[in-house]
């Protein structure tokens, strides 16, 4: 594999005695996104301010494009494309002033920066709006300006702090499309969010960020593998029928133990046991007689519950309680699921 | 193109927008320029007529170049009041992720502020002319008063920008601003002729840089004795330019926005 966009080793820093980043390995290679999903002051955004030279850090050292955050720093700048929580762009400047401005910033040249300005526009569905003073934009055309003021010199590295918070549903799928779109075309993507789905959506890796470690790296498959794979959920015609039930799922079961409360069966899956539509013949050929029947795919959300033991949207301060042991962590998202 | 031409084109890039807000959110403009033309009726009609100017026939001869040397260094609000802004709002933190020069956000803040002064300093003589100040001066000396202006709201652009930097907000800036320029600007010859006070004050006011800049605008403006006012007005000026721009430009470097 060719090297890394971004490489992270051991990254440090603290407020005074808050502890902001302790130890953080990442890596991705280049063309793929990074999803780094935490709640509310997990370290995402500490993480993407070191990276964009923002802020120093107190250790570990942490290199973009092959150069280094902090000795290369000026260099870098020219390699990277930011888009923040907060849409920062001028209100009092039109959207093509916007984008001139950071053209003109990046050195790009007065007619390059007039023409790049334009051409982003197009792409981002913003060419009526271009004349318009930034303030009269709603808060979709504000992100959309904001991450297109992030390409505007063509970075082979972008890095974007919560995207879509705030978002409505179509505002969201517009700018995670336009994400793609770039990722499709080389780009890298640093992609810090708290919301499970655009991780799943969009990250080609994950890594898990809570108290300011990496808890748990992979793709959305693998992390969700680690909460154990797909469970069978049957509702019984009859609750007198489940251990008949048992006996003709047990082929296609996973081993773990299932559970059963009245007339409702849950059982994991063996990967390759042939789905749903094997459990329905099977549990057909058996005679039993199925009032629901339904297959349950991890998420995202029980991924986040099983490795920190409380969910994704809690402010860092609200919880105090570790991970779960591996164990548990069936119980553990049974009675989340409820709650 | 050298880095020093960076540095003057990112400048230029800068104050330019900084520029364009003026006409397109004139509130801040307009509101700094409203409480001096406030300030010019209730001296020369309220106060004006209790207040003795010995050599002057009329007060608002004494008071105009007084009361516009007050005007300009509370110019430098608008400087604090733009860069908290632009930290608050994340500006900051997409200009310091960009291959700019580093210095840039602040000397085109304070080159666009230039143009705010200017135009500030348009209404209040305007405003003075309506209530009866009279040049009395050559073209060269108006126009070198001008010069003297705007090159003492330039030093507090630099100032004020040190405030924002290191203050916690904007309320905190314009806080410490008002605690400076308020002292400063009523113990001077801006307002009352600093004889008039009593000892201690009197001696603050001889030694204040506010006298001094006051003076030398009354000295081409309304042709009083200049002595050394008018030089040791520009030394100040760029003494504090050379003082602030540098500390401000260092602090702008550690200034973490969140």
């Amino acid at each position: 594999m060719s090297e890394p966009a971004i490489e992270v080793n051991q990254l440090r820093k603290s407020y005074g005695d808050v502890k902001a980043l302790c130890g953080v390995d990442l890596a991705a290679a280049p063309g793929t996104v990074l999803g780094l999903l935490g709640p509310n002051g997990a370290g995402k955004t500490t993480a993407v301010r070191i990276l964009t030279t923002l802020l120093p850090p107190d250790g570990g050292t942490a290199r973009v494009t092959g150069l280094d955050v902090v000795k290369d720093a000026a260099k870098l700048r020219a390699q990277i494309g930011l888009a923040g929580q907060y849409a920062a762009v001028d209100e009092n400047l039109t959207g093509h002033e916007n984008l001139e401005m950071v053209g003109r910033l990046y050195h790009l040249g007065k007619a390059e920066s007039r023409r790049r300005a334009d051409e982003l526009l197009e792409r981002f569905a913003l060419t009526d709006a271009a004349r318009r003073l930034v303030r009269t934009y709603s808060g979709g055309m504000r992100r959309r300006l904001d991450l297109a003021a992030a390409l505007v010199a063509r970075p082979p590295v972008i890095f974007l702090d919560e995207p879509t918070t705030g978002l409505d549903p179509r505002s969201r799928l517009q700018l995670w499309e336009t994400i793609e779109d770039r990722v499709a075309a080389g780009t890298t993507v640093l992609l810090t969010t708290q919301y499970l789905d655009e991780a799943d959506r969009l990250a080609d890796k994950i890594a898990v960020i809570d108290h300011g470690t990496v808890i748990a790296e992979g793709t959305s498959d693998e992390l969700k593998d680690r909460v154990g794979g797909e469970r069978l959920e049957v509702t019984l015609a009859d609750e007198n029928q489940a251990g008949t039930a048992l006996e003709a799922l047990a082929a296609i079961a996973s081993g773990e133990p299932p559970t059963c409360k009245q007339d409702l069966l849950s059982l994991p899956m063996r990967r390759d046991g042939g789905g749903i539509a094997v459990a329905v013949r099977r549990l057909d050929m058996a005679g039993v007689g199925i009032a629901d029947i339904a297959v349950h795919r991890p998420t995202l959300d029980d991924v986040f519950i099983a490795l920190t033991g409380h969910v994704a949207e809690h402010e860092n301060g609200d919880q105090a309680e570790g991970g779960e042991p591996a164990d548990e962590r069936t119980a553990e998202r049974e009675t989340e699921r409820v709650a | 193109m050298s880095s020093l031409a960076y540095t003057v084109s990112d400048t230029m890039v800068l104050a330019k927008r900084n520029l364009l807000r003026i006409p397109r959110a004139p509130d801040l403009l307009i509101s700094f320029t409203l409480q001096p033309i406030m300030f010019v009726v209730l001296f020369v009609y309220v106060f004006g007529g209790a207040i003795e100017t010995p050599g002057f026939d009329d007060y608002v001869d004494f008071l105009m170049p007084g009361i516009i040397v007050q005007t300009i260094s509370f110019g430098g609000f608008v400087t604090a009041l733009g860069l908290a802004e632009d930290l608050k709002k994340g500006l900051v933190d997409r200009f310091r992720s960009l291959p700019m020069a580093r210095s840039a956000v602040l000397s085109g803040r304070t080159l666009a502020d230039v143009g705010t002064n200017t135009v500030s300093l348009a209404i209040m003589i305007a405003v003075g002319l309506l209530v009866g100040f009279t040049f009395d001066a050559s073209v060269f000396e108006i126009v070198a008063g001008l010069g003297l202006m705007l090159l003492f709201g330039y030093a507090f652009s630099w100032i004020f920008a040190f405030f924002a930097l290191t203050a916690s907000s904007a309320e905190a800036a314009q806080a410490i601003g008002f605690m400076a320029i308020f002292p400063l600007s009523f113990i001077s010859s801006a307002f009352v002729p600093v004889e008039s006070m009593p000892a201690a004050l009197e001696w603050f006011a001889e030694v204040n840089p506010f006298t001094t800049v006051v003076d030398a605008m009354r000295s081409l403006w309304v042709d009083t004795p200049a002595g050394n006012d008018i030089w040791a007005a520009v030394l100040w000026c760029v003494g504090l330019i050379a003082v602030f721009a540098p500390l401000s430009v260092a602090r702008y470097r550690r200034a973490v926005s969140r």
